[in-house]
């Protein structure tokens, strides 16, 4: 198969329609509205459903009553969408029903702006709708990993019948690089027991949320429990560089990673030995690894586009048997490699403190540069 | 091997393709690529930029600091980037949107009255590949005929009969050499 030049929204729309894509339900955003547009061309050409909704509301609902059909589902959106979303991801979720929803995030909070940012990753893996639950999240960092994950998420998300998330910002949303598209993948011919495609000549099957009864709900609660930790034990993914010999490592995801690891060759370039952990997968997050690297360099530096959301993921795992320093620009700022670098140089030519929170440490540099 | 190359604009003058049209000469190449525009409010009537890296390994940051070249085809874009091309890089100037010359010595500039070559040439919309035609011509990371290979090979085919114009316009553009560095 032939590399080809593709628009990162467009990418993940046909990796998608690849994946067997059967509904689209969605409302348009920038910096993501690409996606929508491509699908409203492709999906009526293949005969499959495309439904511009009229709303986020409107869209996730129409998603969660196709996904009870058993069919590969999928709703996209940036940041402020996403929000307005949740109500409808956490029925999806108390449903066990497998959805695909892509984030191409955007400067927030708020209205806030179309610039690339990473503001919503508490929302994506901590938090968001209510209620006890963690969906799968794929971060990609190019083109080619946007439409290798999209594919992945449909998978996923049907086999541990959970959400899957591919976030991203708007820079990949935007970008072209070449890439490879795999084959189209026939449409599904067999659904899940599960599924309610009419009920003629067998027993009725309910799909719900709801549990009035709470030994019921509580039981609902520890099976969805049980299949996220098959998910953790099986699913964590992520991409290390030049980590053999790491004095230190860097660990950011999707554009923060991929800005560090021109950060980490121009340290190499000079003699610093430094690595990057660039985690694939932020739910369920490469803890293990992170704990692993924590007894063998001198320190951390995380990199992110908000406030140091997944930083808090990164201290949980290395347990602070390592240093962990911060590093972020916020509000659809994009960091530059040389900030990094400059960071990363610091960290090598000077004793790192772990007094207080790395948060806190970054916050009194920004404020008085050297 | 790394290059970093800015194309800025107005919106209408083309860079967002031309920059496209470097993309698909790179992967075509076998080289890695990575284009990325600016997508702000901007893109309606104001200036427009787009950032092509290509390399032969990983790409990293999508953006850069400082460009190795830049493309530069209005003055405000001339104001933005000379101060920005890295030291020994490159700078081609459309001239004929440009009222003055260029300060920095440390650069090669390249001066390309690319409005005035493509009204000769018979359409005023081909400055951008006139301005590309320079820059391939000063600058080892593809050449000009990997860039009409690419042409050929992607351009849609009810715009192909606007092939032999572009590729006049490239070839035009080429004929633009920088003088040599003084001191590097």
């Amino acid at each position: 198969m032939a590399r080809e030049l593709w628009k990162g929204n467009i990418a993940i729309a046909e990796a998608a329609v690849r994946a067997g894509l059967e509904a689209y339900f969605g409302y348009p955003i920038t910096p993501q509205t690409e996606l929508l547009e491509y699908l409203s061309m492709r999906m009526p050409e293949l005969g499959r459903v495309f439904v511009q909704a009229e709303s986020e509301l409107g869209a996730i609902n129409m998603v969660y009553g196709a996904a009870c059909t058993g069919v590969r589902v999928m709703t996209s959106s940036s940041s402020p969408g996403i929000s307005l979303m949740m109500e409808g991801l956490s029925y999806i979720a108390g449903t066990e029903v497998p959805v695909v929803l892509v984030d191409v995030m955007r400067g927030g909070p708020g209205l806030g702006n179309i610039a690339p940012a990473q503001g919503d990753y508490n929302q994506i893996v901590h938090g968001g709708g209510h209620g006890d639950y963690r969906p799968i999240v794929l971060a990609p960092s190019n083109i080619q990993e946007a439409i290798d994950l999209t594919m992945l998420a449909f998978d996923l998300a049907e086999a541990y019948r959970a959400i899957a998330v591919v976030l991203l910002d708007g820079s990949l949303g935007q970008m072209m690089e070449p890439a490879e598209m795999p084959p189209l993948r026939p449409l599904k011919s067999t659904y899940p027991d599960w599924a309610v495609r009419g009920a003629i000549g067998r027993e009725r099957r309910v799909l719900s949320s709801i549990y009035l009864d709470p030994p019921l709900e509580e039981e609902a609660n520890l099976r969805i429990l049980r299949r996220w930790q098959q998910v953790e034990a099986n699913e964590v993914r992520y991409k290390g560089y030049y980590l053999e010999d790491a004095r230190f490592v860097v660990v950011g995801f999707g554009t923060a990673g991929r800005v560090a690891l021109s950060a980490v060759r121009a340290a190499r370039a000079e003699g610093i030995r430094v690595g990057l952990l660039r985690p694939i997968t932020v739910s369920p997050f490469p803890s293990r690894v992170l704990r692993e690297l924590a007894d063998q360099v001198e320190g951390f530096l995380v990199v992110e586009m908000n406030t140091g959301q997944m930083l808090e993921d990164v201290l949980r795992a290395v347990e602070g048997r390592a240093p962990v320093e911060f590093f972020a620009r916020l509000g659809g700022v994009m960091p530059l490699p040389e900030e990094v670098l400059d960071e990363i140089k610091r960290m090598a030519s000077t004793p790192l403190s772990v007094d207080g929170h790395p948060r806190e440490r970054w916050l009194q540099r920004m404020l008085q540069p050297a | 091997m790394q290059t970093e190359i800015v194309i800025a604009g107005f919106g209408g003058q083309g860079v967002l393709f031309a920059g496209q049209l470097l993309a698909y000469a790179a992967m075509d190449n076998g080289l890695e690529v990575t284009w990325i525009p600016s997508y702000g409010p901007e893109m309606r009537g104001g200036t427009a930029n787009c950032t092509v890296i290509i390399s032969d390994e990983e790409i990293g940051s999508p953006i850069v600091r400082n460009p190795q070249v830049a493309l530069v085809l209005n003055r405000p874009s001339l104001d933005k980037y000379e101060p920005l091309v890295k030291v020994g890089g490159l700078l081609v100037v459309n001239a004929s949107l440009v009222d003055r010359s260029v300060g920095r010595r440390d650069i090669q500039v390249v001066m390309v009255p690319a409005n005035e070559i493509a009204e000769q040439l018979g359409d005023r919309r081909v400055a951008n590949m006139v301005m590309l035609g320079a820059m391939l011509a000063n600058h080892p990371v593809l050449s000009v005929e990997a860039v009409v290979k690419a042409m050929e090979a992607h351009m849609l085919s009810r715009h192909r009969n606007l092939l032999p114009l572009n590729v006049a316009a490239l070839q035009e553009g080429a004929k633009f050499l920088a003088g040599q560095l003084q001191s590097a």
